[in-house]
């Protein structure tokens, strides 16, 4: 899996979004087991640490649980994972919103050059 | 998580020249840390007092509560700047002199990443390339059990498949007993895997933080604001 982090930006918050969208996308399935915490930090080519403090975090938030001496696993009720996604996909949008906005579109001129675009 | 390593306003002069000027710092174990500076900085002087191969001019420094002797040697693992072995040896032999030197040395695992990169262990050191020779340096230093992997430069003048080889190998040997101290200028390309940096200027430090800190505090990668601090 390709994890292109952004260096700019605290590695942990951005494992934490990139599980979230294998899980909201359903790459991995819900009440699936995850990777290890040493082949996600040997994938992503980060510390050991960041990746237990991601997932300690997505375990509070309830993305994923740990069992004793098994791993990690994702939670069965994945709306939290939908939520984490929906905010990414909202962000995002604004990114490009204000982007369009700046080279001096309006709202109506942007969906016509995304309908353009896809009909290229 | 337990105390590596300490050092208590250490000063350490050459001369009239002050390489290190009141360093404090601590480590604990599980931690991979950068110690970042720029040439003359005053790295690899730190890195030999934490070897015992310099002593302070005044300051103290611990190695789990002891000073630099006999007995923190087995407790610190140290990849030197530059090639110390001899040339005329084959891998096979290093591995087994290594294995006499130290008691914690695991030859079955020296043996296994040698195996895996594809050397021959019966290769004579002069026979390898630049690359191999330094994979073959940090397996040594990574195969023993120790507590605190002093790597001074490890990914300097390598090429990028070498220095990702050297970051996961570093990864892979991850034990949360143990510290990994890892020296260089080279930031970006081993940033990621760092969970604290150092940065020392003409002796001093400057900066000791961790890196999602760092990120979060100045929204740029510690090599941006490597760069910033050590602005000419």
């Amino acid at each position: 899996m390709e994890w292109s982090l952004d260096k700019k930006r605290p590695i942990c918050p951005q494992i934490c979004e990139k599980i979230c969208i294998l899980v909201a996308t359903g790459s991995i399935g819900a009440g699936e087991k995850l990777a290890s915490v040493r082949e996600v930090a040997l994938s992503a080519g980060v510390t050991p640490n960041t990746v237990q403090r991601s997932f300690e975090q997505l375990e509070q938030k309830g993305v994923i649980y740990s069992r004793r001496g098994s791993g990690w696993y994702v939670n069965e009720d994945i709306r939290v994972a939908r939520e984490t996604m929906r905010e990414l996909v909202n962000s995002k949008t604004n990114a490009y919103l204000s982007d369009m906005h700046s080279l001096g579109l309006n709202n109506d001129d942007i969906i016509n050059v995304i309908k353009e675009y896809q009909h290229e | 998580m337990s105390e590596i390593l300490r050092c208590e306003h250490l000063h350490k002069d050459f001369g009239s020249k002050q390489a290190l000027v009141d360093v404090s710092l601590t480590v604990e174990s599980g931690k991979i840390i950068g110690l970042l500076g720029p040439n003359g900085a005053g790295k690899t002087t730190l890195i030999k007092l934490i070897n015992g191969l310099l002593t302070p001019t005044t300051g103290k420094l611990y190695i789990e509560s002891q000073e630099p002797g006999i007995n923190t040697k087995p407790k610190v693992s140290y990849l030197p700047d530059v090639n110390y072995l001899n040339n005329w040896m084959s891998v096979e032999d290093i591995i087994k002199m290594f294995a006499d030197f130290y008691e914690d040395f695991r030859p079955d695992l020296a043996f296994e990443m040698i195996n895996r990169l594809g050397i021959d262990r019966k290769d004579r050191l002069k026979n390898l390339s630049k690359g191999n020779k330094e994979k073959v340096c940090l397996i040594l230093v990574m195969s023993r059990s120790a507590k605190l992997y002093v790597l001074d430069e490890p990914i300097a003048g390598v090429d990028p498949a070498t220095r990702d080889y050297i970051i996961s190998t570093i990864i892979n040997n991850y034990n949360p007993e143990a510290s990994v101290l890892i020296s260089t200028h080279l930031i970006s390309d081993i940033e990621s895997v760092l969970d604290e940096v150092i940065f020392i200027k003409d002796g001093r430090i400057v900066m000791h933080d961790t890196v999602d800190h760092i990120r979060e505090e100045h929204g740029k990668s510690v090599d941006d604001l490597f760069r910033e601090v050590f602005k000419w």
